[in-house]
């Protein structure tokens, strides 16, 4: 896919996020889309994947440790066949595959149960430090938050993956600069970020989260860096694409308006001419 | 009677069966001279991984290595093991029922000199409280090492628990890992035990016969999923029961065996931990006789509730 392309699918994958939540129901809509041009990326350009095959053993590995984002990859997932698309409707309802945070046992793709805010890093250190006893050239991809970076455990598993050189391993921040009660700098100011992971023995890049070639770049600067692990800090907005949504913290788990979600599928129409 | 240690049988067993499996790897939070995991990083020291001391990481570590086949073994005292990392083993393993083997070393009061900080008096009942998760608590080593085996062959997290000092061997030539097994018979009474206080009810059994009262053991190895109708079985024809664990009273052996027994009108006591926290003491045994774990204990309860 060119840099075009994959703008459009991720406004798509922006638009499968509005659809599922729907008007008048609560969902993370601002962290989801926050990170549609990450998730587009990685996988319509940068993992290697079978989707009929979900659990072929080279493939690359994408964890949301921000789990109530799920959303964003749901929607991916079913995009490339993971799942049946019409199953989107059945998001966070009794008996839904699609549950509010990712469960591995339940969807195909899903490879890991994250929302414990700060675990996710530490089981894809574990992931890529198998993969590498085995072998295997497959990566691990891991999304945090900006503000999950207040969780101790997420230091705990940057200091094993530098001290392990997890080179397959790469983490990506999203830079949103909100959490759930307010700005992350106002609330609980963990940055600078980049010294932390320089110190932690990582190779750090900053990027425009929303820049689809220099996500392309980063990307493949971190599979380049064969002796620590790389992460992303993905400066971006939270609720990236729908003007009643970007930096209003309200968005982190929200509800649209009627209007708001005409607005967004009017958004739709706009993407696909 | 044969004295060995399940620290040691446990590091011995995890080489034995490492040699075997290539899938196993170990993790350690810096007390493998302790847990005695130390040994198959001497052995593999491409399948251990040093921690650091870091519980959470640890556990959520070895869930990513089972997601690529591996079957990890992590280790930790009791108290860290269950507690510090209670939230990673919830959320991280036992929601997506990983094969990870979660062995909490130095349990109950069997740290006898570090106090309420390394005395685990309710691992049991966190991991017990778990959906998804096999709690095995051994009585002594030989039943230790067909645990271990048993969690290799068993796809699924598992919570094992490891005394720390030399004990008796009392569960027979080939211990049933998880299947509770009647070690004395006897007819007028039972004990119903687990881990230490096994070799603990078959002394309070033997005094018994001496004052010519018949009471027969049952030790009871897996504690989840708790083995209600075997032990109901177990216990026909006896007419008090006492159960009696190292463990708080609370969410353990003796609340599991209350509830095999709802409603059943046999008077049934407990010989456990109650609600409180350890404490230092310079021998093990000072301490397990502080808190009244002992052979006498047992004793005492069953000949009061037969005499009534």
């Amino acid at each position: 896919m060119d840099t075009k392309a994959l703008q459009a699918k991720a406004a798509q994958l922006r638009m499968d996020v509005a659809r599922m939540i729907g008007p008048g129901k609560t969902g993370h809509l601002g962290g989801s889309c926050s990170l549609a041009d990450i998730v587009t990326v990685l996988y319509y350009d940068v993992m290697r994947l079978r989707p009929s095959d979900p659990a072929w053993p080279d493939r690359d590995r994408f964890l949301l440790s921000k789990g109530h984002a799920a959303l964003i990859q749901y929607a991916a997932l079913g995009d490339l066949g993971y799942y049946p698309k019409e199953e989107e409707s059945t998001l966070k309802k009794l008996g839904s595959r699609l549950q509010g945070h990712p469960d591995l046992r339940k969807l195909p793709g899903i490879e890991a149960n994250t929302g414990s805010l700060g675990q996710g890093l530490s089981m894809a250190a574990g992931m890529a430090a198998g993969l590498r006893m085995d072998k295997r050239d497959a990566r691990v991809y891991c999304c945090v938050g900006d503000g999950e970076l207040a969780e101790g455990q997420i230091w705990e598993a940057a200091m094993a993956a530098g001290v392990f050189k997890l080179s397959n391993l790469t983490a990506i921040v999203d830079m949103n600069g909100l959490q759930a009660t307010g700005a992350v700098r106002e609330r609980f100011d963990s940055s600078p970020y980049r010294e932390k992971f320089e110190a932690f023995r990582w190779h750090v890049l900053e990027v425009d989260g929303h820049d689809i070639d220099c996500l392309r770049a980063a990307f493949r600067l971190a599979i380049a860096e064969k002796e620590r692990p790389t992460v992303l800090l993905a400066k971006t907005v939270k609720g990236k694409g729908f003007a009643f949504a970007e930096n209003v913290v309200a968005f982190h788990n929200g509800q649209m308006t009627q209007e708001q979600y005409d607005a967004a599928m009017a958004c739709e129409t706009r993407c696909n001419q | 009677m044969k004295i060995s240690n399940q620290r040691t049988v446990y590091g011995e067993t995890l080489i034995e069966l490492g040699k075997r499996d290539p899938r196993i790897v170990v993790l350690e939070a810096d007390l493998g001279k302790s847990t005695q995991s130390y040994g198959f990083s001497q052995v593999f020291p491409e399948r251990y991984f040093e921690m650091g001391i870091a519980e959470a990481d640890m556990t959520s570590f070895a869930a990513g290595l089972s997601l690529t086949g591996k079957i990890p073994f992590t280790n930790s005292f009791a108290v860290f093991a269950a507690g510090r990392a209670y939230d990673q083993i919830r959320q991280g393993v036992a929601i997506g029922k990983l094969n990870v083997k979660i062995v909490g070393s130095s349990a109950g009061m069997s740290d006898f000199g570090d106090g309420a900080t390394h005395q685990s008096v309710e691992d049991i009942a966190i991991m017990r409280a778990i959906p998804n998760m096999t709690v095995l608590v051994p009585a002594d080593a030989p039943q230790l090492k067909a645990m271990v085996h048993w969690m290799v062959a068993y796809d699924g997290p598992v919570y094992l628990r490891v005394s720390r000092n030399d004990l008796p061997e009392v569960t027979g030539e080939t211990p049933d890992p998880v299947r509770p097994a009647v070690l004395r018979d006897g007819t007028d009474a039972a004990i119903v035990s687990c881990g230490i206080m096994t070799a603990r009810a078959l002394q309070a059994a033997e005094s018994m016969a001496e004052a010519g009262i018949s009471a027969r053991v049952i030790n009871v190895p897996c504690l989840k999923p708790f083995p209600h109708e075997e032990i109901k079985a177990l216990l026909q024809g006896a007419k008090a029961i006492v159960v009696t664990e190292e463990h708080s009273y609370i969410g353990g052996l003796s609340q599991a065996l209350a509830w095999t027994l709802r409603g059943d009108g046999r008077p049934l006591e407990s010989v456990a931990i109650a609600d409180e926290f350890g404490q230092s003491a310079s021998n093990p045994e000072e301490l397990l006789r502080h808190y009244h774990l002992t052979a006498e204990a047992i004793t005492d309860q069953l000949k009061s509730m037969l005499e009534n």
